[in-house]
């Protein structure tokens, strides 16, 4: 009898296998174990099955000679003297080209229309929730095409452009005259980066000051005096130290200027209208969930529609807004990649197009791209993930 | 995303699939031959209006179905781009490539392919508009060219232009389609390929009249059809079935003259038509395999006369492409 009391009162024997504790371990380790053994089975096959069709493997490639060309190129590219590492680079610049000016544009059009569909004014929000309902609903390659082929078929052949103050616009793309720096330009741009830190300071400053007493500063006013004004002032004193490369009509093509491809344009068009849609409905979604308490008690305290929306609605339906805005970036990016489709030379053109044809290096070059897109996305969420923790409520 | 689906299924079937050197069994067993195709480009290989294919590399798939399987007609047509064909032969997805592919040290080697010859000796020309008045390559400098990508052209193209030290604006297209559609749509000054695809596509832009081709020819583009490395069996029946259909150009068997070569006593048209000796069992397919081809597809020259040539609505010369002994520089081994 007394032996069964103490058994009960230590601790629970049971065999080590059935300690939950053990088990999860176990557990774990088998299943890492099996995934290990999947990926190390498949790569191992792979490897062998390649060597057996003497299909060359291994990244050898990159320092080869490329010898084909490309459209648009931020950096020094030629057929003869570029590498295929060198066509990466050039078809990941490009990806982030548009990428990044598609990701600008979009929430600038996104917030525009999704404040515009809560407008009182009948006329603006059904004009902007057609647009997004229209917009949402099409595929995004159908648009692409279609803008493509909009904008090739509406502009004029190149022998005849439409000339604007020395810019050429024609079915070729747009031309316009590169701004070249003469000495003395310096002391305007430093001008310039001054006035930016001085209009941020005095923003600081101003809402401060707004905090502490309610006075309002002449916030844009003296922005636009500093940004614009100041640079523009040095500028005349230096005797206008800036010239321009006129883009020149050749026999062919025109020659000189910057050129901006009918293939970027279209591109960057379709993707930032069809995300702006997406992002026009996050900030409805957002703006709605701030309770309607909040904007009648900043009215009932006076202030006026325009402020209420700037300082009380916005900063908290940012915090509804944030993570699904974060998708509609990686979504933007990821969908860049259509830009196949319409010969924008992205990366996925470049690379998982007319590199892994020449090496034949499939394996290689696809799992090199997928890396590519998953460090862009990753480091997109980052970013947006710091904006997000920056403006979450900070609990009291 | 077809495209995608194809790379996704080379990489599984790398990481999966053991090593399949039986072809020749593998069809056989099928039942059918998959035959990668160009399906977009007249002449070679394009399915018409009841998805009935014809065209130079489609008859020849329908010659090897001839031989290994006695049905031209059992043959799946998969097209593919100039980007996705070696992928899909590499992959298995299709068990030959005749699909207008230019044959070089490259691609013999390190796509871990084979060519088992070559079915139509063509080079790259260029197409512009009549209204730019201009008569040779040569004063393109400058120019905005269409290219189809993953192409021998896309790489001759940048090679041509930085020999004759010549500007140039290339503007690239996954698909020959979308590059013609383009150079239609004035986006660019020319449009280059292969000669014989720029008959063919000259074809089908608006205004066919408007536009001309260049004479220059600025690269040798032999184009015949590839087998996957490492079956050396499949390789000779696929190879032997082109010499076939050259050999009986030669020996002037044609499908209309078959029944007279059957009865013939001369010992060269008797081996080809396999009353004498056993050439087709050496291949692992019948007696009368050559035969069987003159009769279900026909020989060279009529496969060239019905798709490409006098006979068709491309009418293009046949050039390099005319026998040995008639001016040209097809040539076959001997079936003996």
């Amino acid at each position: 009898m007394s032996s069964e009391i103490s058994a009960l009162s230590r601790p629970a024997q049971v065999v080590f296998y059935n300690d939950p504790k053990f088990r999860s371990i176990a557990y774990q380790f088998v299943l890492c174990a099996v995934v290990g053994f999947l990926v190390y089975g498949a790569t191992r096959n792979a490897i062998d099955n390649l060597a057996r069709a003497q299909i060359a493997s291994g990244f050898g490639f990159w320092n080869t000679t490329a010898g084909f060309d490309i459209s648009q190129t931020l950096i020094e590219y030629s057929a003869r003297g570029s590498t295929y590492g060198r066509a990466f680079w050039v078809g990941l610049l490009n990806t982030l080209l548009v990428a990044g000016l598609g990701i600008i544009f979009a929430t600038i059009l996104g917030f525009i229309v999704g404040i515009s569909r809560l407008s009182s004014n009948w006329l603006l929000s059904k004009v902007a929730g057609g647009y997004v309902e229209t917009i949402r609903n099409l595929p995004l390659l159908l648009q692409l095409l279609f803008w493509y082929n909009a904008v090739l078929k509406a502009l004029p052949d190149i022998r005849e452009s439409i000339v604007v103050g020395g810019a050429f616009l024609n079915n070729r793309g747009l031309f316009l005259p590169e701004p070249i720096f003469k000495s003395g330009f310096g002391a305007v741009a430093i001008t310039a980066l001054v006035g930016i830190a001085g209009s941020i300071a005095f923003f600081l400053w101003a809402r401060k000051r707004q905090e502490r007493t309610g006075q309002q500063a002449p916030v844009f006013w003296v922005t636009l005096a500093l940004v614009l004004g100041l640079p523009l002032a040095v500028f005349a004193l230096a005797g206008f130290p800036l010239g321009f490369d006129f883009p020149k009509a050749g026999r062919f093509n025109i020659a000189g200027g910057v050129e901006v491809l009918p293939e970027f344009a279209a591109l960057l068009f379709g993707l930032s209208v069809y995300t702006a849609a997406f992002i026009a409905e996050v900030v409805r979604a957002g703006i709605l969930a701030v309770s309607r308490g909040q904007s009648e008690a900043a009215y009932s305290l006076g202030l006026r529609p325009g402020p209420t929306l700037r300082l009380i609605v916005v900063p908290q339906a940012m915090r509804v807004i944030i993570p699904p805005l974060t998708s509609q970036y990686l979504n933007l990016t990821k969908n860049s990649s259509l830009a196949v489709a319409i010969g924008y030379p992205d990366l996925v053109q470049v690379f998982t197009g007319t590199v892994l044809n020449q090496t034949g290096q499939a394996v290689e070059v696809v799992a090199i791209t997928m890396l590519v897109y998953l460090v862009i996305s990753l480091t997109t969420s980052l970013l947006m993930n710091i904006y997000n923790s920056r403006m979450a409520l900070s609990e009291r | 995303m077809k495209r995608f689906a194809t790379i996704v299924a080379l990489v599984v079937a790398v990481a999966a699939q053991g090593a399949s050197a039986q072809t020749l069994k593998a069809v056989k067993d099928r039942g059918m031959l998959n035959c990668g195709a160009n399906g977009t480009l007249a002449g070679f290989g394009l399915p018409d209006a009841q998805g009935k294919w014809t065209g130079l590399d489609v008859d020849f798939c329908r010659a090897i179905a001839a031989a290994v399987l006695n049905d031209p007609d059992k043959v799946k047509f998969v097209p593919l781009s100039a980007k996705d064909r070696f992928t899909a032969l590499q992959s298995g997805e299709v068990d030959v490539l005749a699909r207008n592919t230019t044959w070089t040290s490259s691609r013999d080697t390190s796509l871990g392919l084979n060519f088992t010859g070559v079915n139509y000796y063509d080079g790259q020309g260029f197409m512009v508009r009549t209204a730019l008045k201009v008569n040779s390559a040569l004063e393109l400098n400058g120019a905005a060219i269409c290219v189809q990508q993953g192409t021998t052209t896309e790489l001759n193209l940048a090679d041509y232009f930085a020999a004759s030290k010549m500007q140039l604006k290339t503007v690239t297209f996954a698909t020959a389609n979308e590059a013609v559609k383009a150079y239609d749509a004035g986006r660019c000054d020319a449009y280059t390929t292969d000669a014989s695809a720029l008959y063919a596509e000259r074809l089908r832009v608006a205004n066919p009249g408007d536009h001309i081709i260049l004479p220059e020819i600025i690269s040798k583009e032999p184009l015949g059809p590839a087998v996957r490395h490492g079956d050396d069996q499949w390789f000779d029946v696929v190879k032997w079935t082109l010499f076939a259909m050259i050999d009986a150009e030669e020996l002037n068997i044609s499908s209309k003259t078959l029944d007279e070569a059957m009865k013939s006593a001369n010992p060269e048209i008797k081996r080809f038509v396999g009353t004498e000796g056993n050439f087709g069992e050496q291949l692992g397919l019948t007696k009368d395999w050559a035969a069987r081809i003159i009769k279900l597809v026909g020989n060279y020259g009529e496969s060239f006369e019905r798709n490409v040539g006098q006979s068709s609505p491309l009418k293009i010369e046949r050039g390099l492409n005319k026998l040995w002994n008639k001016g040209g520089i097809q040539y076959a081994p001997p079936i003996r």
